[in-house]
């Protein structure tokens, strides 16, 4: 292999990508060396096992990708606000989009749910941990060497550039050859196997360790959006992780399933990556629902408006994810009869969801809504996702699809069902948690300018994308004719888009700002919440959660125990000694050793994939005969801690 | 408070405003065939729906939102209703009945669409093979016996059946002025008919990404009356070059050529819905290897192959058979 094709070169915006990675790594090891905080990573963060700190840790990784991904988004904008843009050439636009969609769904949307769903559904089911603390740990590394990963792909090999979808036969050797795709394949792999394990653990989590009283018609709606999801996650990340490995088998030893040679399907592909990747939409839809209907109620000062009926359509969607994939190629010529049922099944996901809008707005009905941020955001979903919600409806008649398929019409849609869903229910509940994972609340003030500005931003971007879309503008093209006519409608779109990445900034600057100065908490209620999470004495809960586990008597315990004015004091001789997981530095050990099976993969190395390998095996074949059972936490140390905070 | 809702009352207006202006302007609205027609109904009779489902949502948050907003002297707090069974009920039946009203012409259309369309359904379909080659559009006329590449004569107001197919990557065969696409695969053929009920030149495209020359990946259909047609059709039959399986193999290689004309077809020798391998096999024969886009050795590739399309376009020109 020459040099040329192991360093991206010929580009001075990766040359100067290269020159900025190497200046952070020495910058971050020049500050850990300088203030002595090797030992602190090591033994705060690398070797956790904590819920909330691998939830903290999921969330940072998230936002840093929403970033890379947004810089991807704000470059193909950029050469596509102008017809016949000179700015970024195809193959280079190619893989932006490749990356842009990986990256947002796998290593944005997904871990950032994750990483919510870490720091709060064991508080809010009153459990000190989850069901395998140590098997969580092992999930977020997995998860966070898969992404980098895939991340070094544009400085190191190249990036893949056959759409996120990679479509067979063009994803094949023949023609996208060399390592671009092989990091799609590995990276997304690795991250795979972590999300799978998260979705075995809260699942048990969820299931075992509720607190006393809390039957299943107890939960919190984010918990139940959660156990939804796993189940969702347990059933579909399999079907990846099988389609994966057979892409991968084609690639790197020669099988045939989906090429062009020896009776390769390429249809086969596209029916398993959708028979995952619908569901998949569903996995980061659902925990955002779950998030709105927290907070809705929360600052609506009144209990959820259908509470039973929201899980029951929560179940339906979810039985119905996986009955709609063929939507995704009604153009595949599948025939009359298959394009008419799936047509119908999948305008009928738009039953239980209409449902669920009503329900949210009369959760409101007659209550005392209060305009906080995370509020905001909640009500900003309902306006923006009813029209991809609608625009979703119309995709599904297969007959007008053929006509929308593959256009910006689609495009569009799919913003306005992830942006206005998910992304609206990550800031949402990221500010309406925050005080809870780090003992002050961002300002509120700064927080409505990043609303507004990535709101209306959002709508200049995207709604121009329906008409661009009915005027025939396909998705994936790199430029565009004057003659088209499409100019104008791409230059507003491409400003909304940068009004997006200046809310971005905004945000970061709160960020900063409220660490600086914002008021921290005292008590662990910052927002007057309902559930069990904002029931710990603490502002920040300590590492054991509880140092009492909660008995609950009904939905809303927490809320229904202050309007009765029966909050229940701590006493120290309630306090019993508590059982902890240790810290274990091998998930990170493991995972490491996954990126350099996954590196060797990439290049096709086959020593160093073995070599890898077999330090996979050799950490779980160590874990298998370490015999820590955890350790206890004194009665004297939580009355100390607990103490010191009142 | 009203400020808070100008917003979303300022962008329902925008959104009122584009739909009414702007749609008569959008190729996909503005058909000229009845495939396309038909398919413009359905999209505006579900626009129209969901304009009004729309309209109501946005209704109902405004007014709850703006009658329960915290305040002093707030009325009507009632915090522990957790829900009715009759407005729930409401709401289950509501949009059951709306999919029912989508889902009844959507089903018409899927299997109408199927064959050709009903206002010419006693005209036998002018047959075309159209074969997608990164980034070409081979399309060959079996019973006129010619091939032309980039670009179709069609007759008007007859129905014309693609019979579709792809020689590498999957494409998608789109004329949206016609009509709404369909896949193009190796080792598969699927069928669409499409028509044309006014003369005029249509732009035609590969809408599935299909890499590096995607975005070129196009093609002009041109309709005309059935005299016209007749009579392009013999002329190119006596006066194009023959296509040979030397021309079509260099066909194979990735890249871009301008519009051709053969009186043959490649369908003599070579079924690409039953022979998915022949492209590559041609690639090789050729000596042809894709390389690292990114790389010395792939960006000389990708010259030496503009190179050789360059004197394949050369090498046909000499027949002289553009008719347009």
């Amino acid at each position: 292999m020459k040099w040329d094709e192991f360093f991206v070169t010929g580009d001075p915006m990766i040359y100067g990508a290269d020159v900025s990675i190497v200046l952070t790594m020495v910058g971050i090891l020049f500050y850990l060396t300088k203030y002595k905080k090797w030992k602190w990573l090591w033994d705060e963060w690398l070797t956790t096992v904590d819920h909330k700190k691998l939830g903290i840790m999921y969330i940072v990784s998230a936002v840093l990708m929403l970033f890379r991904g947004g810089v991807d988004a704000l470059l193909m904008r950029t050469q596509l606000a102008v017809p016949e843009a000179k700015f970024l050439d195809s193959q280079h636009y190619n893989e932006i989009f490749t990356t842009h969609g990986t990256i947002m769904i796998i290593f944005m949307a997904m871990p950032f749910l994750i990483g919510l769903i870490n720091v709060v559904v064991p508080l809010q089911i009153g459990a000190r941990d989850v069901a395998y603390p140590y098997l969580n740990a092992v999930s977020f590394w997995t998860f966070f060497i898969g992404a980098m990963l895939f991340n070094i792909s544009f400085v190191i090999g190249g990036s893949p550039s056959a759409g996120w979808t990679s479509y067979m036969p063009l994803a094949s050797n023949e023609l996208s050859p060399g390592p671009g795709q092989n990091y799609y394949l590995l990276g997304l792999q690795i991250a795979g196997i972590g999300t799978l394990l998260t979705g075995i653990n809260f699942l048990v989590t969820i299931l075992k360790m509720r607190a006393p009283g809390m039957t299943l018609f107890r939960m919190p709606m984010f918990t139940w959006s959660s156990l939804v999801t796993m189940v969702i996650i347990i059933f579909a990340f399999p079907i990846l992780t099988v389609a994966l490995a057979l892409m991968t088998f084609d690639r790197l030893f020669g099988s045939h399933f989906f090429t062009l040679q020896g009776a390769g399907m390429d249809m086969l592909w596209a029916n398993l990556f959708w028979l995952w990747g619908h569901p998949e939409v569903y996995i980061v839809i659902l925990p955002a629902f779950g998030m709105f209907s927290e907070i809705i109620s929360t600052f609506s000062r009144k209990t959820l408006f259908g509470y039973k009926a929201m899980i029951w359509s929560m179940l339906l969607i979810a039985g119905y994810s996986f009955l709609v994939w063929v939507h995704h190629f009604f153009t595949m010529g599948s025939g009359a009869l298959v394009n008419s049922v799936f047509s119908i099944t999948t305008m009928a996901i738009g039953i239980p969801t209409g449902v669920k809008i009503f329900n949210w707005l009369f959760t409101m009905y007659r209550g005392k809504i209060q305009f906080t941020t995370p509020m905001l955001w909640s009500l900003g979903f309902i306006v923006n996702f009813v029209i991809g919600g609608v625009t979703g409806v119309m995709l599904a008649m297969a007959a007008a699809d053929y006509q929308y398929h593959n256009t910006y019409f689609l495009v569009s849609h799919f913003h306005y069902v992830l942006i206005a869903g998910t992304v609206f229910a990550c800031f949402a509940g990221l500010i309406y948690w925050y005080p809870k994972m780090f003992g002050y609340k961002l300002n509120e003030r700064i927080g409505k300018w990043v609303f507004w500005v990535f709101t209306i931003g959002f709508n200049v971007c995207f709604f121009p994308q329906y008409f661009l879309g009915l005027d025939g503008m396909p998705r994936r093209v790199y430029t565009y004719s004057e003659e088209s006519g499409w100019g104008p409608l791409n230059m507003v779109s491409t400003i909304g888009g940068f009004m997006m990445g200046i809310a971005f900034l905004i945000l970061v600057y709160n960020m900063y700002y409220s660490f600086r100065y914002a008021k921290r908490e005292t008590t662990g209620d910052a927002w007057d919440g309902r559930t069990l999470e904002w029931s710990t004495p603490t502002a920040m809960p300590p590492f054991y959660n509880f140092a009492k586990i909660p008995e609950v008597t009904g939905l809303d315990h927490f809320w229904r125990q202050k309007q009765a004015g029966k909050v229940e004091k701590l006493k120290a001789e309630d306090i019993k000694p508590i059982h902890m997981p240790s810290n274990s530095g091998v998930p990170f050990i493991m995972a490491s050793f996954f990126f350099v099976a996954g590196f060797g993969m990439v290049f096709d190395w086959m020593w160093m994939a073995i070599a890898g390998i077999i330090g996979v095996f050799a950490t779980l074949f160590y874990r298998s005969f370490e015999y820590d059972d955890g350790y206890y936490v004194s009665v004297e140390e939580v009355i100390e801690t607990e103490k010191i905070s009142k | 408070m009203m400020r808070r809702l100008k917003p979303f009352f300022t962008f329902g207006l925008l959104m009122a405003v584009f739909m009414l202006s702007g749609c008569s302007d959008m190729i996909v609205l503005d058909p000229k065939g009845p495939v396309g027609a038909e398919q413009r109904d359905l999209i505006m009779y579900s626009i129209w729906f969901m304009l009004f489902i729309l309209l109501v949502v946005y209704a109902l948050t405004a007014f709850i939102v703006y009658k329960y907003r915290d305040r002093k002297n707030h009325k009507g707090y009632d915090p522990d209703n957790e829900g009715s069974h009759l407005l729930e009920t409401i709401w289950w039946i509501i949009p059951i009945i709306i999919v029912i009203a989508l889902s009844i012409p959507t089903v018409k259309s899927i299997y109408s669409l199927e064959g050709p369309p009903e206002e010419s359904k006693d005209q036998k379909p002018l047959v075309i093979h159209a074969t997608s080659v990164n980034w070409k559009w081979v399309f060959s006329y079996p019973e006129q016996d010619i091939e032309t590449v980039n670009y179709l004569h069609i007759p008007e107001d007859r129905p014309v059946l693609f019979k579709l197919t792809s020689a590498d990557s999957m494409a998608s065969f789109w004329v949206p002025q016609l009509g709404g696409q369909k896949y193009a695969m190796a080792g598969m053929e699927t069928e669409l008919y499409l028509q044309a009920d006014e003369q005029g030149t249509y732009e035609g495209r590969n809408s599935n990404f299909t890499g590096e020359g995607f975005t070129n990946h196009t093609f002009d259909v041109l309709a005309m009356s059935d005299a016209e047609f007749d009579k392009w059709a013999s002329e190119t039959k006596a006066d194009a070059p023959e296509l040979s399986k030397g021309q079509y193999d260099k066909l194979m290689l990735p890249g871009h050529v301008k519009q051709m004309t053969f009186s043959s077809t490649h369908l003599d020798w070579v079924d690409h819905a039953k022979n998915p391998e022949y492209a590559l096999d041609a690639r090789e024969r050729l000596g042809y290897e894709e390389k690292l886009p990114h790389s010395k050795a792939g960006k000389e590739e990708k010259k030496k192959r503009e190179e050789e399309m360059k004197k394949l376009e050369e090498s046909e020109s000499h027949g002289d058979s553009h008719a347009h």
